[in-house]
């Protein structure tokens, strides 16, 4: 009957509209910038100058950091994730294979400090993004992310989430590799 | 110890809440009565329980244990007490524990207040309540627990975020919170008349006055957020249509459509899936905009990746509240009857085009809301800020102001738009004339603002004349929904004034000087330093004059906290019926004790939030209408409870001619 199929379609539209709901924000926000790679790797770094975290009216910009090649991570305080991935990022510093900066995003400087007393400070140094226009600019959507920046500071590479033993392993040692063969 | 006996309280609460999520509902399939009236008493339990865990937070904010992590990041020795008390909700696992606490009080009210009710029914309600709060304790237990340790144990605690020590935050959140989780109240009625498929005018009326107090609540709540960030931020604005406003925004707009087709639901046999989709949809925003709100977007906007732990457990409960309930109604859906008894010219029309409108401003704040989340995920940055919201809710409200009056005017059923609009033609040439006259007295008037002028007007007149051939027939309801409207008339004008003819200016002003404006003079007498509580301040002194009389003296400061570095703006302002005055510090420029000021005229501001406090009172007012009360007949629970004896045990049928 032509009554009943609409009044059936009736009922399980909604339930249907939902789902899409729902379908849109796992697809959308859960899983795709893991797998999208960013459009600004390949391209010149964007311009920064921002804060030190340990001495506030030093100013750290882009220029300063070329010559070398680079991680950029970026944490906060309030940021799970960056707990976990600490102590590899932690270990990474202290290898010496690659100089790892800290980009201190939308976090109190004085919740910052406190964080990295508990938990160890190894970076080089650390950029403050108290508004997050850089990490804007760098196209950062959560935290940690990471970058690796070479000496022309280029973007060579991006890490979404946690850098773990398999990200150091498989994708930051073979590109260290090749950035050293460069130089 | 003390956080072992608040971990202890809640899993216990989360045990409490799983009995009240099952065993009324068993009983109701199994036709156990013993079981259904479990309900009751395992929903004060419930309360109980939480209570305690939640008191036990307190007390160790007000003794200051720095060994649980959550109080150590959120207080230190400096704070003063009334902000270690409202510290307890001023981070995410606090929130959250605020939320099951306030989520189980209401529990708690339902099961007491609802005589009227028989046992099937209540103890549907209540179990239906008890998953909503079984789903967020599992949250709170395990991924926001406010009990966890912390070793070794530090001397001293950070500090709780200056932005929020403030007497706005203390109560802000408690009374936003009632009006989120009191809309779980209408959801768990939809859904216990969806599992019984027993959907008639009996529920629609028993939700009715749950609804209007929670959509009171949640109506003082943004008015106070509101208010906070006016004050309290230093920038003037009092509405940013940021994530954390929409997402309590969302929740509002779609509970007034819900509100307005209730109105219809209850008396006629219209619109009653209608109904039961609104409240689905009422309750899954506020759900969503909770975790918006507390997954972190206040420190970022890309709250499910920073916590992926916390995202999936949201999403999940969404799909669980949200998508079981619609499961729900397409199985029900043809059990569902209305008779499609009205005629275009009809109240119901209107009603109908209300929640339409209201559906539309809701999916408008929703996609401007989420956009950015999705886009970036994407890897483009677009941003949809006031400009797109503004525009847009424009154009929505301008039909919704036309209409309104049509809406109270019409008659059920069947009326004529011929009569209706004989009858709004005095208030139409009044309005005009009104209109005429506020733009002579305030000219220039920009175009938009007399809009809104004209709107405001329209619906003053409008609801005023209703209220005068009405009077003597009132019932609570009917004046708590002029009440309401009257709400909406001053904040349409309030906002319209605010918005477009505010005055704001930049200036250096050195010790000494003086500024003229707008008819007020302004003199900088400097800055001093004080050290107040827990912070230090840099006060300036401004003496206003109007006329060349000294109308008032405004201290506005910039604030240090010891523990933190930014310092805070603390605006002064001189509140007034016809305008605000409103005055924020920004750098010392000079050594001669310059300073940079920013100074506002805000017109007819405090009429705004005035409206919502109506639209508030109109609320509440409406929710304690005799109707509500009066049809608490022990018939029907005599009824009920003898459908539950027939069905129980094979009986006779003497017993069921009886009633």
């Amino acid at each position: 009957m032509k009554k009943s199929t609409s009044t059936w379609l009736k009922a399980i539209l909604p339930l249907i509209i939902f789902i899409g709901f729902v379908a849109l924000l796992m697809s959308g926000i859960g899983k795709n910038p893991r797998l999208i790679p960013s459009p600004l790797i390949g391209k010149p770094a964007p311009d920064f100058a921002l804060p030190s975290l340990h001495d506030p009216k030093r100013i750290i910009r882009k220029q300063d950091l070329l010559g070398q090649y680079y991680l950029l991570n970026v944490w906060g305080s309030w940021c799970p994730s960056c707990r976990v991935e600490h102590p590899m990022v932690s270990q990474l510093a202290s290898s010496g294979l690659i100089p790892v900066y800290g980009l201190n995003w939308k976090d109190e400087p004085e919740n910052a400090k406190a964080w990295l007393q508990q938990f160890g400070d190894p970076y080089a140094d650390i950029l403050v993004d108290y508004e997050g226009r850089t990490a804007i600019d760098f196209g950062v959507y959560g935290a940690p992310e990471s970058f690796i920046i070479d000496k022309k500071g280029i973007i060579r590479h991006k890490v979404v989430g946690e850098i773990t033993p398999q990200v150091v392993q498989n994708e930051l040692i073979p590109l260290i590799r090749i950035l050293d063969a460069e130089s | 110890m003390l956080a072992e006996i608040g971990q202890f309280l809640l899993g216990l609460a989360l045990l409490t809440a799983l009995c009240l999520s099952i065993i009324p509902l068993l009983g109701y399939f199994l036709k156990r009565k013993d079981w259904l009236l479990l309900a009751r008493p395992l929903a004060y339990l419930l309360f109980i329980l939480v209570f305690g865990a939640f008191l036990s937070l307190v007390w160790l904010f007000v003794v200051q244990d720095f060994s649980v992590a959550y109080v150590w990041r959120n207080s230190n020795t400096l704070l003063p007490l009334r902000y270690r008390i409202s510290a307890v909700w001023g981070a995410h696992e606090g929130s959250m524990l605020l939320w099951v606490t306030i989520q189980a009080l209401w529990v708690a009210l339902v099961a007491r207040f609802s005589q009227s009710l028989s046992h099937d029914r209540i103890g549907r309600v209540l179990a239906v309540l008890g998953w909503v709060s079984l789903g967020f304790l599992a949250f709170v237990v395990f991924t926001s627990n406010p009990f966890e340790r912390l070793f070794p144990i530090p001397a001293e605690g950070v500090d709780l975020n200056p932005l929020l020590q403030d007497i706005g935050l203390i109560i802000h959140p408690p009374i936003l919170y009632a009006g989120y989780v009191g809309l779980s109240v209408p959801y768990a009625i939809a859904i216990a008349a969806l599992l019984g498929g027993d959907l008639d005018e009996k529920w629609i009326r028993w939700s009715r006055p749950w609804t209007n107090a929670a959509w009171a609540f949640l109506t003082l709540g943004i008015v106070l957020g509101s208010w906070w960030a006016y004050y309290e931020l230093g920038w003037g604005g009092w509405w940013f249509w940021d994530p954390v406003e929409n997402a309590s925004f969302m929740p509002w707009l779609a509970a007034t459509a819900l509100i307005h087709v209730q109105a219809v639901s209850e008396r006629r046999n219209a619109f009653r899936g209608w109904t039961v989709l609104l409240s689905i949809l009422v309750f899954s925003l506020s759900v969503l905009g909770t975790f918006l709100v507390r997954s972190g977007i206040l420190t970022s906007v890309h709250a499910f990746a920073s916590d992926p732990e916390r995202g999936t457990f949201v999403l999940a409960l969404l799909g669980f509240y949200t998508g079981g309930g619609l499961l729900l109604y397409a199985l029900r859906a043809h059990r569902i009857r209305s008779e499609p008894g009205f005629e275009l010219s009809s109240r119901e029309t209107l009603l109908l085009a209300n929640s339409l409108i209201f559906l539309v401003a809701t999916l408008t704040v929703l996609l401007g809301t989420l956009f950015p989340l999705v886009f970036d995920a994407f890897g483009k940055k677009i941003s949809v800020g006031p400009p797109y919201f503004g525009l847009m809710f424009f154009l929505i409200m301008v039909p919704m102001v036309v209409l309104l009056p049509l809406g109270v005017m019409m008659r059920w059923h069947r009326d004529s738009f011929r009569r209706v609009i004989r009858l709004l033609l005095p208030p139409f040439v009044l309005t005009t004339v009104l209109t005429v006259i506020v733009w002579w007295l305030l000219n220039p008037l920009p175009l938009k603002a007399l809009a809104g002028v004209y709107g405001g007007i329209w619906l003053l007149v409008n609801t005023l004349f209703a209220i005068f051939t009405e009077k003597g027939t009132l019932t609570r309801a009917r004046l708590g929904m002029h009440l309401a409207h009257l709400g909406v008339a001053f904040f349409v004008f309030g906002v319209s004034m605010t918005e477009h003819t505010d005055f704001e200016k930049d200036l250096l002003m050195n010790p000494g000087e003086s500024a003229t404006f707008k008819g007020y003079t302004f003199t900088f007498e400097g800055v001093r330093r004080k050290r107040v509580e827990n912070y230090l301040a840099e006060e300036g002194t401004f003496k206003v004059y109007q006329d060349n009389q000294l109308i008032t003296i405004l201290h506005p400061q910039k604030r240090e906290y010891p523990r933190q570095q930014k310092p805070m703006t603390e605006a002064a302002i001189d509140p007034g019926v016809m305008r605000d005055i409103y005055i924020s510090l920004g750098e010392q420029l000079n050594d001669q004790g310059g300073w940079s000021v920013r100074i506002y005229i805000k017109p007819f501001i405090r009429w705004m939030w005035g409206g919502g406090l109506l639209m508030m009172l109109g609320g509440l007012l409406a929710a304690t209408d005799r109707r509500y009360k009066r049809h608490a007949t022990a018939e029907s629970r005599h009824l009920a409870d003898q459908w539950l004896e027939n069905n129980a045990q094979p009986i006779s049928a003497g017993t069921t001619s009886k009633a």
